[in-house]
């Protein structure tokens, strides 16, 4: 294949990949790094370098648009981004240092998880309680627009949502995804903030995160022009392409369909890991 | 969430949602500038991803990113747009440390400078 060519099918790869992304909510990045190993023998190390840096893209453009919807908080998340900067920074770090056999094995654990995290999505309960000292302290207590009128919410669990944040940045930077699916999980179950502001919180933070571990991937030379120019452009337009369709369309059959995908991709980076094919 | 000061965290919002937008748009142009060239250039040379190599050391660094695109090198004119791309979070950031100052909120102040900190020693101190 000359590069004419392998940049034309990585370009609509991940054109594919970005719109199913932003269609079904689960995001691109995580079907990547899978593709571009698996289907075009590509290795992993430029892989996530490439992805990482689509993350940036896809995160900072839809947060362009959500944040003047008014549900997301710019203190809880410049706050937890402390947590997932830092975490950033260690999966970088170690990401030069783990064979990349063990790198798969943890990917092809982490697909199969957000296949199973995207099986149910929350309600959003009406949650009346007291408000939590530290999350006071910390100003973190916000209002966010409901069609009833702005509905105050109180935040809790500070130290547990930092933990679990410091553990998605690692995550972010070892795997070069954008791990939200840990974030919303930290934010919603463990925060007790509700569903919306947790997921435009969560998309605000990824680009913070991911550009945190892409500089430490871009110095030590695994973020590679040649690749990393189809999988960014194609990204950016697929997922610019399915937010506008999002509200078009009923998307429960194609979240279905992405889950299934993607334990697929799972199950083969495991075998691929396990095997010391990577 | 009250402030007695004129500035909100509305308006951060919104100027951190098109400095965002702005970014990622020169950054994609730059990248597709790059990419044309890049495949005008090397299009029929065959493509070859399966070994890790590294990229070589002026791909890696700030200077010799800058000193690649300004030669009109197309790999460097990519990296460059890439580059953008990654400072966008990071001027967003740095932007948040001066809107929480106009707040009058130290305690965010302090917050967003850590975050910058962290930012700017993955993109220059991790080398």
């Amino acid at each position: 294949m000359n590069i004419l060519e392998f940049t034309l099918f990585v370009f609509v790869g991940s054109l594919a990949a970005g719109f199913l992304g932003a269609l079904t909510g689960l995001g691109g990045g995580v079907v990547l790094v899978p593709l571009l190993t698996l289907f075009f023998k590509v290795d992993i190390r430029y892989a996530i370098g490439a992805s990482l840096v689509s993350v940036i893209a896809t995160s900072s453009g839809a947060a362009a648009a959500y944040v003047k919807e008014g549900f997301s908080n710019i203190r809880i998340g410049m706050f937890l981004e402390i947590a997932t900067t830092l975490g950033a920074l260690l999966g970088a770090f170690l990401a030069t240092k783990t064979p990349t056999s063990a790198i798969g094995i943890v990917f092809g654990l982490v697909l199969l998880y957000s296949a199973y995290l995207s099986k149910g999505s929350q309600p959003d309960l009406a949650r009346e309680d007291s408000p939590d000292k530290l999350a006071t302290r910390l100003r973190m207590n916000g209002v966010y627009p409901s069609l009833t009128g702005p509905r105050h919410y109180n935040v809790h669990g500070v130290p547990q949502g930092f933990g679990l944040m410091f553990g998605a940045g690692t995550l972010s930077g070892l795997l070069g995804i954008g791990s939200g699916a840990v974030k919303v999980l930290a934010m919603d179950q463990a925060m007790r903030i509700p569903f919306k502001v947790s997921t435009t919180t969560s998309n605000f933070m990824i680009g913070v995160t991911a550009a945190a571990s892409a500089g430490v991937y871009l110095n030590r030379g695994y973020i590679d022009p040649g690749l990393a120019m189809p999988v960014m452009l194609g990204v950016l337009a697929g997922s610019v392409l399915g937010t506008r369709v999002l509200s078009r369309t009923k998307t429960s059959v194609l979240r279905w369909v992405f889950s299934g995908v993607i334990v697929v991709l799972g199950i083969e980076m495991l075998f691929k890991g396990i095997t010391g094919k990577l | 969430m009250t402030t007695t000061t004129s500035w909100t965290d509305e308006k951060t919002e919104y100027i951190i949602g098109n400095l965002l937008r702005a970014g990622v748009t020169l950054s994609a142009i730059v990248v597709l500038a790059g990419g044309i060239l890049y495949l005008v250039r090397y299009g029929h040379s065959p493509a070859d991803y399966r070994v890790f190599r590294g990229e070589p050391t002026d791909l890696r660094h700030v200077s010799g990113i800058v000193r690649d695109a300004a030669a009109l090198h197309s790999r460097g004119i990519i990296q460059l747009g890439l580059l953008l791309l990654i400072a966008t979070p990071i001027a967003r950031v740095a932007f948040a440390v001066f809107a929480f100052a106009a707040e009058g909120d130290r305690m965010y102040v302090a917050f967003s400078l850590i975050v910058l900190a962290i930012l700017m020693f993955s993109l220059i101190g991790s080398a």
